[in-house]
């Protein structure tokens, strides 16, 4: 296999986005992801995404987009409907094709515009399920009931999960929901899909995400500071919802061990939009809290844009490496409903 | 079971509702043309002037730096004659859907071509914007019913084949 690294990162993130469209508020962070490389769109050997027309509601708008990157003459280019993520594995299979030294990846949403719990039953399956339009909030709902009566977790330990959220955010300049929050209080809050509180749930974000990769000695050139790509897998569970076992995630623990995910992890970011979700996730992961730092940047429960908030735990964990906060990172990102798909991205600090 | 019906449909009905952000360009392209100007934005790396201003320019990749004024004439640079009505429309047939490159732009708009018959329509042929009556105007490109003839010379294929 072909060493890849991440060298560049940038995001942007925002609660409603009403003035600029998404081509308006991508252009920047294209921008600024690549000014410190000193290089442009036409230096990429390939450039991916990862977004949903779903979410604006139009079709084609992920052509659209292609604008903020100016596409002419032409490039090399691709798009995946699904988180950028995603996109990013694209990229590195791309990338061990051997011919092209460095790709763009991008992401990009607005979960605004629309109702995003209703937008997201599109995704299931579209006979028996769809018709119900059971929203995201209702199904994940589903998944922490089912996690509860298993007697794997409390009520409590879904409001520690949240509380550290919130607590961890306070660092973060892009986090929406943030603060020293007291665990008891936060179970004082009334049921909003029960056994789900409010803020269990994720925010309604917009925002972009955009990453540069590099091979090899190519990465070293780029930065001093490369963050290697040590494994990366992505799995899927059934699409019959009524099949699974929601109380674990199997595609995240078979993704993980193909990944080459260890105990000796320092940090992990892990996409669970709602609370539950990151305790079957650091089961799957084998991930203990006493050795390894969850969530650093507050995690999709602080800000999620939808189709870049995988990305983005690509990027936070590269960026705290990068930063020299630790050795070695776990990135997780999830679609479908209840944790359907996965992906699991090991990360390294350069020696 | 073969003595039965097999079900070959289901209707699944799907709505959704969206709350459109047309996005800083976009918004001042229609507020300007609320009040019946019309502005494209100038790129400031090709200098190419789009009308209506996209977010960015395409070809580039660039922020727009510089608005410009365009005019309610131009040039038919390319047609169809329509003969078949798309479902919800009511326009009689035939018609002609035209793409009219508007004096001061660099790029095509499209529009509805009436004042002439289909077949005497053609490429290079110089139009003006019919407008709509002042009290009907809003914030779209419709404030423009359609374009028809301009009594002036047409103009060379040569000088707009780019954008054929």
């Amino acid at each position: 296999m072909r060493d890849v690294a991440i060298v560049s990162y940038s995001q942007y993130t925002s609660r409603r986005e009403d003035t600029r469209n998404e081509i308006e508020f991508l252009l920047p962070v294209v921008k600024e992801t690549l000014a410190p490389l000193g290089l442009t769109t036409h230096d990429m050997g390939f450039t991916v995404s990862g977004s949903s027309d779903y979410l604006a509601g139009q079709s084609f708008a992920f052509v659209s987009a292609l604008d903020a990157v100016g596409p002419w003459p032409p490039i090399a280019e691709s798009h995946v409907e699904m988180d950028g993520a995603w996109a990013l594995y694209e990229a590195w299979v791309r990338l061990q094709h051997g011919d092209i030294d460095t790709a763009l990846v991008y992401a990009f949403g607005k979960s605004s515009p629309g109702d995003i719990g209703r937008v997201l039953a599109l995704q299931l399956e579209p006979y028996m399920t769809t018709p119900l339009w059971p929203d995201a909030a209702s199904l994940a709902a589903l998944q922490a009931r089912a996690l509860l009566d298993s007697g794997k977790a409390s009520e409590k330990d879904l409001a520690r999960v949240v509380a550290r959220s919130r607590r961890s955010a306070q660092d973060n300049p892009w986090a929406q929901l943030k603060g020293d929050v007291d665990e008891a209080a936060l179970l004082d809050a009334p049921l909003f899909s029960d056994p789900l509180r409010k803020h269990d749930l994720p925010p309604v974000s917009d925002g972009a995400a955009v990453m540069v990769l590099a091979a090899g000695d190519r990465a070293r050139q780029l930065t001093a500071n490369p963050v290697w790509i040590r494994g990366i897998d992505h799995r899927i569970d059934s699409h019959a919802l009524g099949s699974r076992d929601l109380t674990v995630s199997p595609s995240t623990k078979l993704a993980g061990e193909k990944a080459g995910v260890t105990p000796d992890i320092d940090i992990a970011e892990l996409h669970a939009p709602f609370s539950h979700q990151e305790l079957i996730l650091a089961e799957a992961l084998g991930l203990d809290e006493t050795r390894t730092r969850i969530n650093p940047s507050g995690g999709a429960l602080a800000s999620n844009p939808v189709m870049a908030a995988g990305l983005i735990r690509i990027g936070e964990a590269a960026k705290r490496l990068a930063a020299g906060e630790g050795r070695r990172a776990v990135a997780h990102a999830t679609s479908g409903p209840c944790l359907q798909q996965n992906l699991v991205c090991v990360l390294e600090a350069e020696q | 079971m073969s003595d039965q019906v097999p079900v070959t449909e289901l209707i699944s009905p799907i709505r959704l509702e969206y709350r459109y952000t047309p996005g800083k360009e976009s918004s001042d392209f229609l507020r300007g043309i609320k009040e019946g100007r019309l502005t494209g934005r100038r790129c400031p790396s090709c200098r190419k002037v789009y009308f209506p201003a996209r977010a960015v320019c395409s070809m580039c990749g660039e922020a727009f730096t510089e608005t410009v004024e365009v005019k309610d004439t131009g040039t038919l640079v390319t047609f169809a004659v329509v003969n078949v009505n798309f479902a919800n429309r009511t326009i009689d047939l035939p018609y002609v859907a035209a793409e009219v490159l508007f004096d001061g732009a660099d790029t095509t708009t499209s529009v509805l071509l009436a004042g002439v018959a289909p077949e005497d329509a053609r490429m290079g042929m110089r139009v003006k914007a019919a407008w709509l009556p002042r009290e009907q105007w809003d914030h779209t490109l419709a404030n423009i019913d359609h374009v028809e003839p301009l009594d002036e010379p047409d103009i060379p294929y040569e000088a707009f084949k780019e954008l054929v």
